[in-house]
């Protein structure tokens, strides 16, 4: 064995990159890979027997002593090699981006291609037999599912409704028309074909025919690995991509269609009649079965409020099972998959943890993103693992008739769509929708079920369909991003969206409606307005539980860009400086309307000398700590010991505790050193606004000590009470003689809070008592501030794992 | 201009001209007018009050003044009216044209400043060129009236984040003591440029006549 492994370094073939030779010498040892499958498992004992025999005979000698060191290769080896693929996988991808400008110029789809067929053509230079890694099973039913549920979970919905009709006629005009137009044409090529007449004219048109189908459909993970890179804009991707989804009804119909056909060898056109029924059966069956199950995950996830660990569980499990229970039927099981996804995403985000929202994003992005490398390099491997049957002339009519029909298709279409859009499509647009129709492993898949029976030409297709494949990935993979620089096609916007985009997005819907209703013309935003009552008034009491049901959307957003907000403070380290990207100093101050009359700001310059606020500080950080300390427990059923999960509220009142901590630190750093502009930070004001308390501050807290009120970014939300709006810290009177009553004071400014929903961990919508602090209370109030102000530590202490501590 | 609600026919020439509908657009809307307003040359708030599919619009008010507001006439008066003909009925109705497909950059431009200034029009409810934070809470608490038990503090403050969005988004460095007085047409135009308005404010008019439709609708 290790011969064998060093003849392959000797080789040299993969001097470049040198993981990959690390791989390789891994792979050494576990070349007749074959990637776990029910049906697989006699091969892999037939040759388990062969390698034991060979590598490790000598090591399983029995008759001896105890054997101190044993070693059992075969019991591990389905799971070892699986494991050394995915790690292959992540390591590549890791490694491309290593590699500076490569994945600039090549998109990663291309290498990693170019990574199979390097694993592949090593696994064949060994003499070893090329594991049919990318069987059909272990597509559709390991690989794929991941990839689509990603795609249909963050589906953007909106352009894409807006867009459905579009896309549909793209998916199932365009793939028919596809499906035909090279299937009839290849035919008519095979059969006046000249010298090579001999196998070609042997091809029949229903096998050609369903050769067009497997070829014409655009394949979603090809898509998306494209277009990903390219950044288009969301118009152009929403189309193609849209399409790829969508087409795989017509696919899958087609596909069965012809099968059936080709193996009975007459076509009657009673079934051609059948044929169109059972399209519309696989369409609207496959989406009925998923929106079910979306709305079985969207209703349990409405309970998982005890057992929040298991709550992203659900979602991946309802969905695999969405599409599983489609495929039973030969109903489209990527519809399914995408219906799923896409229904149950907002009611399962509103019952879920922020927490498990997180994970179920992560985990989707994660299995997508191994899985379509792995799609990838196995289409690369099973490359050189195929029987290829090389025709030329069948090869090139395949991929130039692929080209001109989906030219033709684009252009000819949205000739037609083009009049019912209110947004036309462009030369431009139809220029990439064109180009961007990529196919993909999927169509290799389907290409290797084909029974050999029926289908005597299934080398010749493969090897057609292979290299469509790589024809479209390499070629037009590789120019589409210059062409899209070239033309300047409208890229996509990063900016994230802003509140008022939020609330002119909803007011033109409701304007919009209006106006179509004032028109008397009852057109889509007239049924979308319906829709959304609907829902709003059914559906989400049903699916959503709590108050988060009947939320409006807009609230929605808000509290979601609050949140986004706080974690990015959080993570930032609990500075007071947030990673905006635009450095402002504008806070609520500056657009409160407030009196002409204001009060004359004198800073009074505190006489706090530099060691009371580094004695400050201290109290502060070993608080930190000890809170850290004592409330780090772990469960393994409940993750989260505290209530603080359930609502947004605990990461605002972190982040205000924080807040008015930093500030006050902060404010004594300018008042000592240079009137500096106040530090501030509008989404710390807007936090204060969030917890809804802020109105409740005023009066007591103003008496208390001028604490909250003279925070010159304290923002009264009241324009009648706005008499105070600048007064000064005066850290130096003797309310404030040193930093504990400092801190008691705004302790007390907290402790309202706290008493609601800070440690006692009460629903926050009770409404509040009038705070009396007296002075048998002053202990425990010191305690639980203490408390308060550590609080907001671990979480900006520990980034991520903050959250996790109460 | 009272004839020309006497006999539209003969001036729809004139009305596509500065409206920019087609004859049969405007024959429909004509119509619908006519329904609206009970074969009267006017209509009046309440009677688009009465629409039973407006009843559900949170922003009905808005919509409704709109209507009548003068700055939605493409001319410079300003001021509301109590009740309007079919020309002032058309002159709104244009502000959701959509943009010809033939449209140049600049025509584009302009037509998003026309939409963009109909939305700003109604959010400034006193015409004096700015949207005030008071004015912008209004707009929210509108927005979310709809839904129920919402508190008015939740869409204050909501109004509040927009309103300070805006401000560090136009006017990133104040001192403490500025005042930013509102939002200025320039700095609409800035917040909403990632929405294409000239899109997306646009309905379909329908072209072909659908009066049968119609009275079937009437007369049920």
């Amino acid at each position: 064995m290790p011969s064998r492994t060093v003849s392959h370094g000797a080789s040299g073939r993969l001097r470049g990159l040198f993981l990959v030779m690390v791989l390789v010498f891994l792979e050494g040892s576990v070349f007749t890979v074959a990637v776990a499958s029910s049906d697989q498992h006699s091969p892999i004992t037939a040759h388990s027997g062969s390698h034991k025999a060979t590598d490790h005979g000598s090591h399983n000698n029995t008759g001896k002593a105890f054997p101190v060191l044993d070693l059992n290769y075969e019991n591990v080896r389905v799971p070892f090699e699986i494991s050394l693929w995915v790690l292959l996988a992540s390591l590549m991808k890791l490694g491309f981006h290593l590699v500076p400008h490569l994945s600039n110029i090549v998109p990663e789809s291309c290498l990693l291609i170019v990574v199979g067929l390097l694993v592949g053509g090593i696994i064949r230079g060994t003499g070893e037999t090329v594991p049919p890694v990318l069987d059909s099973k272990l597509f559709f039913y390991i690989l794929l599912p991941p990839i689509i549920l990603d795609a249909g979970y963050f589906l953007p919905i909106r352009p894409f409704m807006e867009n459905l009709g579009t896309i549909l006629i793209f998916a199932v005009v365009g793939t028919l028309w596809n499906a035909f137009f090279v299937g009839g044409l290849l035919y008519g090529v095979c059969q006046i074909g000249t010298e090579s007449s001999s196998i070609l004219s042997r091809i029949g048109l229903l096998q050609c025919l369903l050769f067009g189908s497997i070829i014409s459909a655009v394949d979603p993970v090809a898509v998306l690995a494209v277009f990903e890179e390219i950044h288009i804009n969301e118009l152009l991707h929403i189309l193609v991509f849209g399409e790829s989804l969508l087409n795989d009804a017509v696919t899958v119909v087609l596909y069965h269609l012809f099968e059936e056909f080709s193996g009975i060898g007459s076509v009657t056109l009673l079934k051609g009649f059948l044929g169109v029924i059972s399209f519309f059966v696989v369409a609207l069956g496959g989406v009925l079965v998923g929106v079910l199950y979306g709305i079985l995950a969207a209703f349990t996830s409405r309970f998982t409020s005890h057992t929040r660990v298991i709550e992203p569980l659900f979602v991946f499990l309802y969905s695999y099972m969405a599409y599983l229970s489609a495929e039973i039927f030969h109903l489209s099981g990527i519809m399914a998959l995408i219906a799923c996804g896409a229904v149950m995403r907002p009611y399962v985000e509103a019952n879920i943890s922020h927490k498990s929202h997180t994970t179920i994003k992560y985990f989707l992005k994660m299995w997508s993103s191994v899985s379509e490398t792995l799609i990838f390099i196995f289409l690369g491997v099973a490359t050189v693992a195929g029987p290829h049957d090389w025709n030329w002339t069948f090869v090139t009519v395949t991929v130039i008739l692929c080209l001109v029909a989906r030219v033709i298709g684009v252009v000819g279409l949205t000739f037609i769509i083009n009049k019912f859009r209110i947004v036309k499509l462009t030369t431009k647009d139809q220029f990439i929708i064109a180009y961007g129709g990529l196919r993909g492993a999927i169509a290799f898949s389907l290409g290797f079920l084909l029974n050999k029976e029926h289908f005597p030409e299934r080398e010749i297709f493969l090897t057609a369909i292979i290299t469509v494949i790589f024809f479209t990935v390499f070629v037009q993979g590789m120019t589409i991003k210059p062409l899209v620089e070239l033309l300047a096609v409208k890229k996509k916007q990063e900016a994230k969206r802003s509140i008022n985009e939020e609330i002119h997005t909803q007011f033109l819907d409701h304007l919009l409606t209006g106006i179509e209703d004032i028109c008397g013309h009852y057109g889509h935003h007239h049924w979308k307005d319906k829709l959304n009552r609907f829902n709003k008034k059914y559906v989400k009491k049903c699916l959503i539980a709590g108050e988060r049901s009947k939320e409006p959307q807009l609230i929605a957003f808000y509290h979601k860009m609050e949140m986004k907000q706080a974690i990015q403070l959080v993570e930032s380290g609990g500075g007071i400086k947030m990673p905006s990207a635009v450095p402002s100093t504008v806070s609520m101050q500056n657009i409160q309307p407030r009196p002409s009359t204001k009060p004359a700001p004198e800073r009074a310059i505190p006489q706090l000398s530099k060691n009371k606020e580094e004695e400050i500080r201290k109290i502060l950080r070993t608080n930190l700590q000890r809170t850290r300390q004592r409330l780090r427990s772990y469960n393994r059923h409940t993750l989260v010991a505290d209530p603080y999960e359930d609502g947004l509220s605990d990461l605002f009142l972190k982040k205000q505790k924080m807040f008015q901590i930093e500030k006050k630190l902060k404010e004594m750093n300018t008042y000592l050193t240079v009137p500096a502009p106040p530090p501030d930070s509008p989404t710390m004001c807007r936090a204060r606004l969030a917890s809804g308390k802020h109105t409740d501050f005023k009066p007591d807290q103003v008496q208390k000590g001028n604490k909250m009120c003279s925070d010159p970014q304290a923002y009264s939300i009241k324009p009648a009470s706005n008499k105070v709006p600048m007064i000064q810290v005066d850290l130096a009177s003797p309310q404030s003689p040193d930093s504990v009553n400092l801190l008691d004071e705004f302790g007390q400014a907290n402790q309202q809070e706290e008493e609601e929903q800070g440690l006692m961990m009460k629903p926050p919508s009770r409404p509040r008592e009038a705070k009396k602090p007296s002075e048998e209370d002053e202990a425990k109030d010191q305690q639980r501030l203490m408390r308060c102000l550590s609080d907001p530590g671990p979480s900006a202490d520990e980034d991520e794992d903050g959250a996790f501590l109460p | 201009m009272g004839a020309s609600q006497t006999r539209p026919e003969h001036n729809y020439d004139d009305l596509t001209d500065k409206s920019g509908f087609s004859q049969e657009q405007i024959k429909n809307l004509y119509q619908r007018f006519q329904q609206l307003s009970g074969n009267h040359e006017k209509i009046s708030r309440d009677d688009l009050d009465r629409i039973p599919a407006l009843n559900n619009n949170p922003i009905r008010k808005q919509i409704i003044t709109a209507f009548f507001d003068k700055r939605n006439q493409h001319q410079n008066d300003v001021g509301s009216l109590d009740e309007i003909g079919f020309e002032q009925f058309l002159m709104v109705m244009s502000h959701f044209r959509p943009v010809n497909s033939t449209a140049t950059e600049e025509e584009k431009v302009t037509v998003r400043k026309q939409k963009l200034r109909f939305l700003f029009n109604m959010h400034d409810t006193d015409n004096d060129g700015i949207i005030t934070l008071d004015e912008y809470r209004t707009v929210v608490e509108e927005l979310l009236s709809q839904s129920g038990a919402i508190e008015t503090e939740v869409a204050r403050s909501i109004a509040d984040a927009a309103m300070l969005e805006v401000a560090s988004t136009n006017v990133p460095h104040m001192a403490p003591d500025d005042f930013y007085e509102g939002i200025t047409f320039e700095h609409f135009e800035q917040i909403l440029k990632g929405i294409e308005m000239e899109s997306r404010m646009s309905i379909r008019f329908l072209d072909m006549n659908t009066a049968t439709m119609r009275c079937g609708k009437l007369s049920s």
